[in-house]
């Protein structure tokens, strides 16, 4: 029993053997890899000899180990080092690759540019009515909110080229005289399945349009429309950081740009605990290591989640 | 946002329907597939498939000619409240998709939420909730005719009767541009409501002793769907008939029988 072991290794290794020595012909022909291959060999070979005794190593093992050993004392383990230079180098200028396609090549692929059908000078428009945005923007009675002005407003001051730009002529002749709708490229276009009611927002919560929008109102011409080529929307709902860090309210237009806002002003409009779950549960440590320091939690009237249901936000 | 509901007490919006009045004319359904863009099929024979917020059903009482009787019943979805509004289908759903507001008292369903584990509908002990096994195909040209309060559904989720939550929303947005604290009875009904030419579906808040619904509930001759179940579901029922109201309470036709001979 105790003879019969080793023999079965021994032929196992005579296999793995042969195979060495194949792939150690094939390899030693490339330059590039005998530095690696020396110090695999020495490495692997140690740990195979090391489980067979002596007097059942045939004549190949032998030689084999004699090669390598021979092959360690004229190379001492010193070069080994010097070789992974080379890798972590490769690894490095590989992370940097990524990064770049990750950060920068992608976020290029992943948008295509589209110029609005004609120019637009916010600027001189809001000079000229009285009541700022909602003027042209405005409620309608029932509540709804008319977004984007259709021709009909517009005709009532453009009937007739009104100075001299490119595009006030571009905009008469081709719209106003053909009665066709300006096919406007809406930045803040949300997908179908989001309700968003301006009038909550404005009417209910006295909030500015700026919050969101951003100061688009003080802009002389259009910006350019960013279309994600993925998801067909603009890039103002994502935002332009490419991290998705944000500095201002208006940066981003996703739903946890609605959350954080609605989590934060809970002082002003109770607290709606739409936070994330994390931040919940942080919320919760602190309410209990600080008792009366933080705002009563209001449950929400979501009876899955206790806080605001996402009918809410969602149909 | 909030500060509208403060004052006023939770809304619990219901349903009264008169089974008395309904003559199965089937113009709650149209009107309700209409408003929510309910996908139709080639093949609306094929129950497996089809897809109906609100169905009709014809009751019979089984007897022989003289005294035959049918009743027709319109099942919406019920709005179980059950107990503190854990209703058998938000109860079971894993991803938080369908879920019992407080505030309204509507069991909601989020499209983009579910992913189509069909636990609610066999939870769901009226079956009023439908799976898209498809996409909706709609005829040519028909796709600029949908509501775009409603967003459509997609192959793969779960849907069901919403009260027209839409509606909810537009006539809140109304009571904000007119600085209103609430939203009125009338700024609030539901599609079937309105379109039944007999008057049999009553909608209001039936915590809001002015709605109609507050005081038709209260009949004598009310009652709900399986309603020993304790769902606690929100449509009621009204019907003069004993027959009708027996079968809408999960009768079986030897229940009287059986429990005699026990004793």
């Amino acid at each position: 029993m105790i003879g019969s072991q080793p023999y079965q290794k021994l032929s196992v290794l005579d296999e793995q053997q042969k195979a060495f020595e194949k792939c150690l012909i094939s390899l030693k022909v490339k330059d590039s890899f005998a530095g690696r291959w020396d110090w695999t060999k020495k490495v692997f070979f140690k740990g195979l000899t090391d489980g067979v005794p002596m007097s059942v190593q045939d004549d190949t093992t032998k030689e084999m180990i004699k090669a390598v050993n021979d092959d360690a004392d004229q190379e001492p383990f010193e070069k080994v080092a010097t070789v992974g230079g080379p890798v972590i180098l490769f690894f490095i200028l590989g992370l940097i690759a990524s990064s770049i396609v990750g950060w920068v090549v992608f976020p290029k692929l992943l948008y295509s540019q589209k110029s609005q059908p004609i120019d637009f000078n916010h600027v001189l428009h809001v000079e000229e009515v009285e009541s700022g945005c909602e003027s042209c923007h405005f409620f309608r009675e029932d509540g709804t909110f008319s977004g984007t002005p259709k021709l009909e407003q517009c005709i009532e001051c453009h009937e007739e080229v009104q100075g001299n730009s490119h595009d006030e002529i571009k905009f008469v002749e081709e719209y106003v005289a053909k009665e066709r709708e300006v096919p406007w490229l809406i930045y803040a276009k949300q997908p179908d399945c989001v309700f968003f009611s301006h009038a909550a927002h404005i009417k209910g919560a006295q909030m500015d349009c700026v919050t969101c929008h951003g100061h688009i109102g003080e802009s002389e011409s259009l910006k350019v429309y960013e279309y994600n080529r993925i998801t067909g929307y603009s890039r103002d709902i994502w935002g332009k950081n490419i991290a998705g860090f944000k500095k201002n309210t208006w940066d981003r237009m996703k739903m946890d740009d609605c959350a954080d806002c609605h989590a934060e002003n809970s002082a002003r409009i109770e607290r709606t605990q739409m936070k994330a779950p994390t931040s919940r549960f942080i919320d919760n440590i602190l309410a209990i290591s600080f008792p009366g320091q933080a705002p009563p939690v209001r449950k929400g009237d979501s009876v899955q989640t206790e806080r605001d249901g996402c009918f809410v936000c969602h149909k | 946002m909030k500060k509208e509901n403060k004052h006023s007490k939770f809304k619990k919006y219901g349903m009264v329907i008169d089974l008395d009045k309904c003559t199965g004319c089937g113009s709650c359904m149209v009107a309700c597939m209409a408003e929510n863009n309910v996908p139709f099929k080639q093949d609306e024979s094929d129950k497996l498939l089809s897809i109906t917020w609100l169905r009709l059903f014809r009751l019979t009482n089984d007897k022989p000619f003289p005294e035959t009787d049918v009743c027709y019943l319109p099942r919406p979805c019920m709005h179980c409240e059950g107990h503190g509004g854990h209703s058998p289908c938000v109860s079971v759903c894993p991803s938080t998709a369908t879920d019992y507001s407080k505030d309204t008292g509507i069991v909601s369903q989020i499209y983009t939420r579910c992913f189509g584990c069909r636990y609610c509908m066999a939870s769901c002990p009226y079956k009023a909730r439908y799976f898209n096994w498809w996409d909706p195909v709609w005829p040519d040209g028909m796709e600029k005719y949908l509501s775009p309060k409603v967003s459509p559904r997609m192959r793969g989720v779960v849907e069901k009767c919403s009260f027209c939550y839409h509606r909810y929303q537009q006539a809140r947005d109304k009571a904000y541009m007119q600085g209103k604290p609430d939203i009125e009875e009338s700024d609030y009904q539901t599609a079937c409501a309105q379109a039944c030419p007999s008057g049999a579906i009553t909608f209001g808040d039936l915590n809001d002793a002015k709605h109609a619904v507050y005081q038709l509930k209260k009949d004598p001759h009310a009652f709900r769907l399986l309603e020993r179940l304790g769902t606690n579901p929100k449509v009621y029922y009204v019907s003069s008939r004993e027959w009708v109201r027996r079968a809408g309470d999960n009768y079986l036709k030897d229940e009287g029988r059986l429990k005699k001979a026990v004793h």
